[in-house]
């Protein structure tokens, strides 16, 4: 199959960015990434520099890869990481246009890769249980609730790719924080420390320049591990029980 | 030189726990000036990393990858096995350690496995302590299930995400560490050397990505959690990023390379689709438990079906040859990874691969669909079922157990395998070899440790499932964090490693000459068309059978790629950017040189053990054949450009009788 | 009272202004629909404009409209300020806008939100200020009540025969019920209140209440045209 490729060309966060246009021939059993991997051995055969692209397992579950395809985080199809997704979901012939996560606290690097430290920082803000190793008790000593952990694993299957900023309007890493305020908040071993976790994380994700949630759900369809709002809801509640509630 | 893999005295059991506490230990006012550099962040990496903070060490911790949880750890689909025994089936620490021992087909040295499983039970309280949310039964308490190769059920698991939990674990305590201050992090930094002060680790320089800089760090140890070597294949289950630089960095600096035969090759992969293949898919082992392994028996059968003329459900019950039913009845489809790989690799040779390639097998579900209908139908009480209803029922049955992976599948290859037989093929997973480290995890460097999959460690010649999480954290969380103490206590004289010793700047010319000689090639060819070719060879000549003269042609072949890398690659752009081509082409450079060790291996260890399969060394049935007479030991290679020198580090086994291992 | 200050200003405690202002003037409307509904008594304005004159009157009400007023302001300037602050946090938009599948009008808040500003001016120019600041209503007296009272019925019969008023005040509705169709169900999300059980329908009612409240605004310019 033919495609046209319109790429984000940049190279730097404050250098002008733009888009050049490439034709290349993929296999529709290729994936997203092996075709960007033609395109790329076709500028390097042309002495060109390559397209810049963040990626690593390429099994859906690292959360490097990162591109907007046709204006989608992680293209058209729901559930998917953009290593996962394969060009038998394009037509041939099909123009397609490719796009760097574009969100303030997102800086870009080079072409389609961006700085997603600012995930880092809001966990190393709280997103953790304090536990030192060798102070765990046994691990069957603490039930918890079938439902209760299946409820966790959901929020606790965030890959951190970004794809949440990337969708939403605003820019804002609610569903990313809320995640994991979820994963741990639900836990009994998590509880303990949920007060203050919420409002450091959350002070954290402002302070990084983050947009407001308004609740458009973009974040919920693009996400590749289909992460739900819920989670969102459940943070302000917290954050609010916890700011007004709290002696702290 | 005789390696001494410094064991405890004592009986087995007690090794480790008596060790422990007469240890040498490092107060806590000394430890607050003592740094140590981990690099690497994976389960390894960052257990250690945070360990070591939390005992006030200053650390600084590396990662080439943006974020330290991108480490690929994090595909880790399976599970984890601590001998917990909490299902009451007879688990205990000897059993997981003989478990382990056997599996590595008595390769591995005792006391460190022994150490692993005992520990083994820490890790799971631990990671449920960080909030790691393991499957649970209705009871709330944590749910097991059994895995490949013994006959009790010790995996936790969560989903089949089981790594990503673990090292979400991991990186959480790391980052608690990170915001208290006590590890101070780099992301976006590349190894490219060890600086080695007075023969002791004292340091590395490593590649600012972002900038292109090299940067000088000092410590007073440096510990190594790298990961594998599996990328030398090109296509692996690996990430595209994994890479073995960083233990081959310190390699050259004359730190030994333990067993890199020892390569695992996973029987249930989706198979290549074509040349622009980047890497490839694991399907879960569990599959095997419902699917049937099966190739045509005809070649027009062959020919019809990868000309897309006909499909599996075609051919008709007679003309299909379950080979490892047929060669292994007592196992069945359920043989060990390797022994069922290697099956795979005899049926495609033949000729009988299924799909273009001609390097695949059907992994057929439609009879245990039949089978879970018929007795689906009996418990509803529906009597003459139809064809039809049945195989509805079973659909259902199967999607409950396997749907994900189903999914998974279709998503990749775009067909359906409720209807159609999956097709899979065997391919490169992990590596048990690794750098050599003794009972403390020392590599024969001083001050220089390997933990996780970059160490030679415990798993002999082969790895049991879900056991590489298991070593992955014990080495990080509950081993090295102790015994770097030997080394260490006696360095609360030694001042603060400063970078300005000529050491670190003869390093820091030698990387920079380095990346310099790369880009001053300009040649014509493509790093990536360089891996690709290596890794062809490899597969061919080192990877799932290997025989002599196949090894002696491959080394050759390989330091003939080696010369043309040098002289004909082409990588754009210059050291002082972020240049990913440029890191690429440093981390082919050292699978080059890596892979001739591997070769080396096989060719001088004239038997077939575990992943480790010489065509010569076989029984008149094809099973391997291993020499314990002359082959109990561990090689520990010392690299030298022209040739490699072996050391040997002879194994003993006073707990566990060495017997052959049969699956017919 | 700065730990207050912080909340109110953090991402959460803004759009937590926002929900419960926005509550604030869903529960408003309704009422405002309720005595807005007199207008098609078939009475000469009577109860209108009597009801017109209890509520400029009555110092409970009076007080309570005072809040309103500031709810609105609130709601409006907190609104800019947040749409403003995202639009920063975006940074650049994208060259091909997505149509994934969340609802537009959740995307257009900010934009739905200045529309009814503008609404609002005309709305409040036409009526309440001829009202309150101006003596350029006739005045009227009913039977039974022996003062005499401001004629807005009139007013209102007089501008709704108003062919371009009466299509502002449709649009202004549309718009209304745009803004409500995502800012109901919002407004509850933001509190916290999202539950498998109760949240389809919440979810329901939002977009009900969307509906049925500017529909039953607009019937009045439309009656009021078509019956002259």
């Amino acid at each position: 199959m033919k495609l046209t490729l319109k790429v984000w060309r940049q190279n730097g966060a404050n250098e002008p960015g733009r888009f050049e246009t490439h034709q290349v021939e993929a296999d529709e059993h290729m994936s997203f990434l092996e075709m960007m991997d033609v395109l790329n051995e076709g500028l390097l055969a042309e002495k060109k520099t390559p397209i810049a692209f963040e990626h690593d397992c390429r099994e859906g579950i690292c959360g490097s890869c990162n591109m907007v395809i046709n204006g989608r985080p992680h293209g058209p199809n729901s559930g998917t990481t953009t290593c996962q997704l394969h060009m038998r979901y394009f037509k041939d012939g099909e123009t397609i246009t490719i796009e760097p996560w574009r969100a303030k606290s997102f800086p870009i690097i080079k072409d389609l890769v961006v700085d997603r430290t600012s995930f880092d920082r809001i966990i190393q803000a709280g997103g953790y249980i304090s536990v030192n190793t060798g102070q765990a008790q046994d691990g069957n000593s603490i039930a918890i609730e079938k439902d209760l952990a299946g409820q966790a694993f959901d929020a606790a299957t965030c890959i951190g790719c970004g794809a949440c900023v990337a969708a939403c309007p605003n820019g804002s890493a609610m569903l990313f924080t809320a995640a994991k305020i979820a994963h741990l908040g639900l836990l009994p071993q998590g509880e303990v420390e949920h007060k203050t976790r919420v409002q450091s994380m959350v002070n954290q994700m402002d302070e990084e320049g983050f947009g407001a949630c308004s609740n458009t759900a973009a974040c919920e369809a693009d996400c590749p591990k289909e992460i739900s709002i819920t989670n969102i809801a459940m943070m302000n509640r917290a954050y609010m029980g916890s700011v007004l509630g709290s002696q702290k | 030189m005789a390696l001494n893999a410094n064991e405890p005295k004592g009986n087995l059991d007690e090794k480790w726990t008596k060790y422990r506490s007469t240890m040498n230990l490092v107060a806590p006012n000394n430890k607050r000036r003592i740094e140590v550099i981990v690099v690497g962040t994976g389960l390894a990496g960052a257990a250690a990393a945070a360990t070591l903070a939390e005992l006030g060490y200053k650390v600084k911790c590396f990662t080439f990858h943006d974020s330290p949880r991108r480490a690929h750890s994090i595909a880790a689909q399976g599970g984890i096995n601590a001998a917990k025994n909490y299902q009451n089936d007879g688990d205990s620490v000897y059993r997981l350690f003989y478990d382990t021992i056997k599996g590595g087909d008595y390769r591995s040295r005792e006391s460190n496995v022994h150490r692993l499983a005992e520990v083994s039970r820490n890790i799971i309280d631990q990671a449920v302590a960080q909030g790691v949310p393991f499957a649970r039964e209705y009871g709330g308490l944590l749910a097991n299930r059994s895995f490949g190769g013994v006959q009790v059920s010790r995996t936790f698991y969560a989903r089949g995400q089981t790594g990503q939990q673990l090292l979400l674990g991991a990186y959480q305590s790391l980052s608690r560490q990170i915001s208290l201050g006590n590890v101070e992090m780099f992301n976006r930094h590349e190894m490219l050397d060890l600086v080695k002060i007075d023969g002791k680790a004292r340091g590395i320089i490593a590649r600012n990505l972002l900038t292109g800089k090299l940067e000088r760090f000092g410590a007073h140890s440096v510990v190594l959690a790298s990961g594998g070597y599996g990328n030398v294949f090109y296509l692996s289950t690996n990430a595209m990023g994994s890479n073995v630089t960083a233990a081959w960095r310190a390699v050259k600096r004359g730190a030994y390379m333990a067993n890199p035969c020892y390569t695992q090759i996973h029987p249930t992969c989706i198979p290549v689709s074509g040349e622009y293949q980047s890497k490839l898919t694991l399907m879960s082992e569990s599959l095997r438990n419902d699917g049937r392994v099966w190739v045509p028996k005809m070649k027009e059968d062959v020919m019809a079906i990868r000309e897309g003329k006909k499909t599996g459900n075609d051919i008709p019950e007679g003309d299909r040859d379950y080979y490892l039913e047929r060669r292994y009845p007592a196992f069945g489809n359920l043989v060990p990874r390797d022994v069922a790989s290697r099956a795979a690799k005899i049926a495609c040779d033949e000729g009988h691969g299924v799909n273009k390639t001609g390097l695949a097998v059907f992994l057929d579900f439609s009879s245990a669909i039949i089978r879970y209908g018929t007795s689906a139908a009996h418990s509803q009480n529906i009597h003459n079922p139809s064809a039809a209803k049945i195989k509805e029922l079973g659909t259902e049955v199967i999607a409950a157990k396997y749907g994900n992976l189903f999914e998974m599948y279709e998503k990749i290859t775009g067909e359906n395998p409720y209807i159609l037989p999956m097709k899979i093929y065997p391919a490169v997973h992990y590596t048990m070899g690794g750098l050599w480290v003794d009972y403390n995890l020392e590599t024969n460097v001083p001050g220089l440790f390997a933990a996780g999959e970059a160490n030679f460690s415990d798993h002999g010649a082969n790895r049991l499932g879900a056991s590489a999480l298991m070593q992955g954290l014990a080495d990080g969380y509950f081993v090295l964090p102790y015994t770097i103490g030997q080394f260490l206590s006696n360095e609360i004289r030694t001042p603060k490693i400063s970078t300005d010793a000529p050491e670190f700047a003869e390093a820091e010319k030698n990387t920079k000459d380095k990346l310099e000689k790369i880009l001053s090639i300009k040649g014509n060819h493509t790093v990536e068309s360089f891996h690709r070719r290596l890794g062809k060879i490899m597969w061919e000549y080192c990877g799932m059978s290997r025989n002599a003269e196949g090894l002696k042609k491959a080394r050759q072949m390989v330091r003939d790629l080696r010369a043309e890398f040098w002289s004909d690659v082409f990588v754009p752009g210059t050291a002082e950017e972020f240049n990913p081509e440029l890191e690429k082409a440093g981390r082919v450079a050292d699978f080059l040189e890596m892979g001739e060790t591997m070769i080396l291996d096989a060719l001088d260890r004239n038997e077939s053990c575990g992943g480790h399969f010489r065509e010569e060394y076989k029984s008149p049935e094809g099973e391997a054949k291993r020499n314990d007479e002359d082959y109990a030991y561990v090689s520990a290679w010392e690299w030298d450009d022209t040739e490699p020198i072996l050391h040997k580090e002879e194994l003993k086994f006073e707990n566990v009788e060495l017997k052959t291992r049969s699956y017919k | 009272m700065s730990w207050f200050l912080k909340f109110l200003t953090s991402s959460i405690g803004q759009k937590l202004i926002m929900s419960l202002t926005g509550l604030f003037l869903i529960t408003f409307l309704v009422v405002h629909l309720a005595g807005n509904l007199q207008l098609l008594a078939n009475d000469q304005g009577e109860s209108f404009n009597t009801y017109a004159y209890f509520m400029t009157n009555n110092p409970f009400i009076k007080t309570t409209s005072y809040g309103l007023y500031f709810f609105i302001l609130l709601h409006t300037i907190q609104g800019i300020a947040l749409a403003i602050k995202n639009r920063g946090a975006k940074g650049s938009k994208y060259a091909v806008s997505s149509n994934a599948k969340t609802s537009s009008s959740g995307t257009k808040m900010a934009l739905l939100g200045t529309l009814i500003l503008a609404f609002l001016c005309i709305h409040m120019g036409d009526f309440w200020f001829k009202m309150k600041f101006t003596d350029t209503l006739a005045m009227v007296s009913y039977d039974g009540v022996d003062m005499q009272v401001k004629d807005l019925y009139s007013r209102v019969s007089l501008a709704f025969s108003n062919p371009i008023l009466v299509v502002v005040y449709v649009i202004g509705q549309i718009v209304l019920a745009m803004h409500l169709w995502h800012g109901f169900q919002s407004a509850f999300q933001t509190l916290g209140l999202n539950h498998r059980k109760y949240t389809p329908a919440i979810h329901f009612l939002g977009k009900a209440y969307a509906i049925l409240i500017p529909l039953g605004f607009v019937i009045i310019p439309l009656a009021h045209f078509f019956s002259k």
